[in-house]
């Protein structure tokens, strides 16, 4: 929302809308999205499930598919326009600059092939190495997302490896060409706690030691809270809330960030039952006038079933809620 | 583990101690194991001189899920969690022990004798896509075990409570007409929620049911999990990385390591006095929004290879209380105070200390029995 004037960004989403065509009209699953990425930074992005997360990371990584498609806005990568790139240009940049990690770890393996020919395969095309070089690089890489004795996993397939050890792959995948992009949609979803924490490290040193900037999309607000600088909160194809981590996960502005904040289980609370949002994100074809989140918002008044709230700036970043509207930055 | 794997798999078939004495067991496993065999074809072997590897994912299991409950496995990736669940389902066969449910055999059981079963177990996958038909419908997606095990008559029926069930997880009945790729992850992880509810299974076998769900979304299923439990008295095995939604779900938990249970008891009791090492560790390693320990660091140590584990406990590379007999000699469950099993020989001094009672007086050496 808030534009980083300093440096010049990585990656810079403009006013964003993905719609899908449907026998009934277009529907708008984003609608507006604008922020920027600097160069070794990491965006968080968190909010509803189906709030267009995942959608946004496909556009970025130029693989929406039809009947999806971007109907206003743009994506700059280092200063260039990549929303209107030709495929094949495309197809080039991801994979060479831009890493993308899946939602469905199973889906972006190939099950015919050894992990090892996937990762070789990977890496011979983005960098100029020879099979045993590429082979070598491919079991470090297994090495560094923490599959034990990667010498012998290597050859085998992936229907061998447990669902967080596919998932380490897909990791392994996205970044064995080291990317200065990378778009990690529910990387450490599956892992246990240690495993996170290394794969994590991981992405962490890519920024620090090779400038990588990474948009990190994860219901884990623990994970965001240790990794990200900035956070994004998406609610109904909108950012509601972005700004730095510890300003938005310790004292959240927008209804919707306070609710989510308060639905996160804690060990040893004893809790009969969790805390949760009442009511369900709107559906794409009914989407009710005004603030999306108005239907269960508790804080909701007139202005808001009457008209969409615009972005504002608050404490290094901004909000889209009535209740701050005109608040100065 | 390997007390009773050894007299399970001698095939005493009442060696279920447990479900004897509580009578209330709906599920119980003894000494369950599953190798696999990873060797590469025989031609392979000749020409690259190699022998056969084979990998115990699970190793010696004895569990007991009390109706009505839910026991949570718990452990690093790749230590076994979804091969239990798979054996449980009968998705895998067990390489040894015996799998019971309500008084039966499974493992003893053919494909023909086990359809009977399937209804009644049903599995949440943790691959969420992986496990929906692509070509299909939602609405058929949920319906299909509604028509296989003739839950409902009749098409408007059949229509109703596929809406209902879609509804119950957060969804509309309109979204029975899509198909699973024009759904978000979460969405489609509720999607296969609803298909396993939909044959009123009584044991829910749930591989990370929640990890690709948003927080809020997360809270609702679970709140409506535990709702189903109460109402129709479900039983739960539940796998999580989350242990704080493993603290909010479990009756009892089990905790994993490299094929084997290490700790195993009521929830309370594991989550406030930890006592195996690995236990510990992991409750260590849990991620904090309060941000205190941003440069939290992982548990240390090597992660061992499963195809030729470590000598004597498996996790002494790791362990902080390693000693000689750790290198030496596997540890096995040892009954402890409190409920709780635990396989270590610092915690029941089999190591020459003293033990490392938690806090109250250790029962000495009583072999490992209790439930879960
Ligand atoms: N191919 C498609 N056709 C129609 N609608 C789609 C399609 N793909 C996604 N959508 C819709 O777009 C919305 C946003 O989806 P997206 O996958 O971006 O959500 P998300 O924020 O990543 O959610 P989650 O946290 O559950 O993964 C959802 O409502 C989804 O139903
Ligand atoms: N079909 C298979 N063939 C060979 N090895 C397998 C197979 N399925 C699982 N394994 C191996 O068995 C071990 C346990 O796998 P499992 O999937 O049970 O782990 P998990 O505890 O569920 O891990 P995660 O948390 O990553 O899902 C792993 O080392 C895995 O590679
Ligand atoms: S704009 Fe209104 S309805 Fe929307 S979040 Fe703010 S107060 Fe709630
Ligand atoms: S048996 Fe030894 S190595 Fe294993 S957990 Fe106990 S102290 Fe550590
Ligand atoms: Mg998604
Ligand atoms: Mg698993």
């Amino acid at each position: 929302m808030t534009a980083q004037s300093n440096t010049s960004p990585l990656l810079a989403v403009r006013d964003l809308s993905i719609c899908f065509d449907t026998r009934h009209g277009p529907l708008r699953a984003v609608d507006g999205i604008t922020f920027d990425l600097a160069p070794g930074e990491i965006l968080g992005m968190v909010g509803e499930s189906g709030a267009g997360k995942s959608l946004t990371g496909t556009a970025i990584t130029g693989l929406l598919e039809r009947p999806g498609r971007i109907d206003r806005g743009e994506i700059r990568f280092e200063g260039q326009r990549i929303d209107n790139l030709p495929a094949e240009a495309m197809r080039r940049l991801r994979g060479r600059k831009i890493g993308a990690i899946f939602q469905d770890p199973l889906t972006s393996l190939n099950p015919l092939m050894t992990v090892g020919q996937q990762l070789i395969q990977t890496i011979r095309t983005h960098m100029n190495l020879s099979r045993e070089a590429a082979r070598r690089r491919a079991i470090e890489f297994l090495s560094e997302v923490g599959i034990p004795a990667p010498d012998a996993r290597i050859d085998q397939y992936p229907h061998q490896f447990s669902g967080g050890m596919r998932q380490r792959v897909v990791i392994a995948l996205a970044l064995c060409a080291e990317p200065s992009l990378v778009i990690a949609d529910e990387p450490t979803t599956a892992l246990d706690v240690s495993i996170q924490a290394q794969i994590l490290d991981l992405l962490k040193r890519m920024c620090r030691e090779h400038g990588a900037a990474v948009i990190l999309v994860t219901h884990d607000m623990g994970v965001i809270a240790e990794t990200a600088d900035r956070v994004a909160v998406m609610y109904s194809g909108r950012v509601v809330e972005i700004g730095p981590v510890e300003k938005v996960v310790r004292a959240p502005h927008h209804p919707y960030t306070k609710g989510l904040m308060q639905s996160i289980p804690r060990i040893g609370s004893n809790a009969e039952r969790l805390t949760q949002i009442d009511g369900a994100m709107p559906r794409l074809t009914d989407l009710p006038e005004g603030c999306a989140f108005h239907p269960r918002c508790p804080r909701a008044f007139d202005a808001c079933r009457a008209a969409k709230p615009a972005p504002v700036p608050v404490e290094g970043g901004a909000v889209a809620c009535h209740l701050y509207q005109g608040e100065p930055a | 583990m390997t007390v009773a794997s050894t007299s399970s798999t001698s095939a005493s078939p009442s060696a279920s101690p447990a479900t004897s004495a509580s009578g209330e067991s709906l599920l119980s496993l003894r000494g369950l194991s599953k190798t696999f065999d990873l060797s590469p074809p025989l031609l392979n072997r000749m020409i690259e001189r190699k022998g056969k590897s084979f990998l115990r994912a699970v190793d010696g299991l004895d569990i007991d899920i009390p109706r009505g409950t839910t026991f949570s496995l718990v452990g690093e990736s790749g230590c076994g969690k979804s091969t239990v669940a798979k054996l449980v389902v009968g998705l895998h066969a067990a390489t040894r022990g015996k799998i019971r449910f309500d008084g039966t055999d499974l493992t003893g059981l053919h494909a023909s004798a086990r359809g009977a079963y399937r209804q009644r177990i049903q599995m949440i996958f943790q691959d969420p896509y992986a496990s929906l038909n692509p070509r299909w419908r939602v609405r058929d997606i949920i319906a299909e075990p509604l028509r296989s095990f003739s839950i409902t008559s009749g098409r408007a029926e059949e229509q109703r409570e596929v809406g209902r069930l879609l509804e119950m997880v957060g969804l509309s009945a309109q979204d029975g007409d899509k198909f699973p790729h024009q759904f978000s992850g979460g969405q489609r992880q509720r999607i296969s929620i609803a298909r396993a509810i939909s044959s009123k299974p009584d044991f829910l076998v749930c591989d990370e049911p929640t990890s690709a769900l948003d927080v809020s979304v997360q809270s609702q299923v679970l709140n409506l999990m535990r709702d189903l439990q109460a109402e129709l008295g479900l039983t739960y095995l539940f796998i999580s990385h989350d242990l704080a939604v493993v603290d909010f779900m479990s009756d009892y938990v089990g905790v994993m390591y490299l094929g084997r249970l290490v700790e195993a008891g009521p929830a309370q009791r594991i989550f406030e006095a930890p006592e195996h090492p690995y236990t510990r560790l992991l409750m260590d390693t849990v991620p904090d929004i309060t941000m205190a320990r941003r440069d939290r660091v992982p548990v240390t140590g090597e992660v061992p290879n499963p195809i030729t584990p470590p000598p004597g406990c498996s996790f002494n590379p790791r362990c902080p209380l390693a000693s000689d007999i750790c290198r030496a000699q596997s540890p096995e469950l040892v009954a402890r105070e409190g409920g709780t099993r635990v396989a270590c020989h610092a915690v029941t001094g089999a190591d020459g200390s003293s033990g490392r009672p938690a806090g109250a007086a250790h029962s000495p050496g009583a072999r490992a029995r209790g439930v879960a």
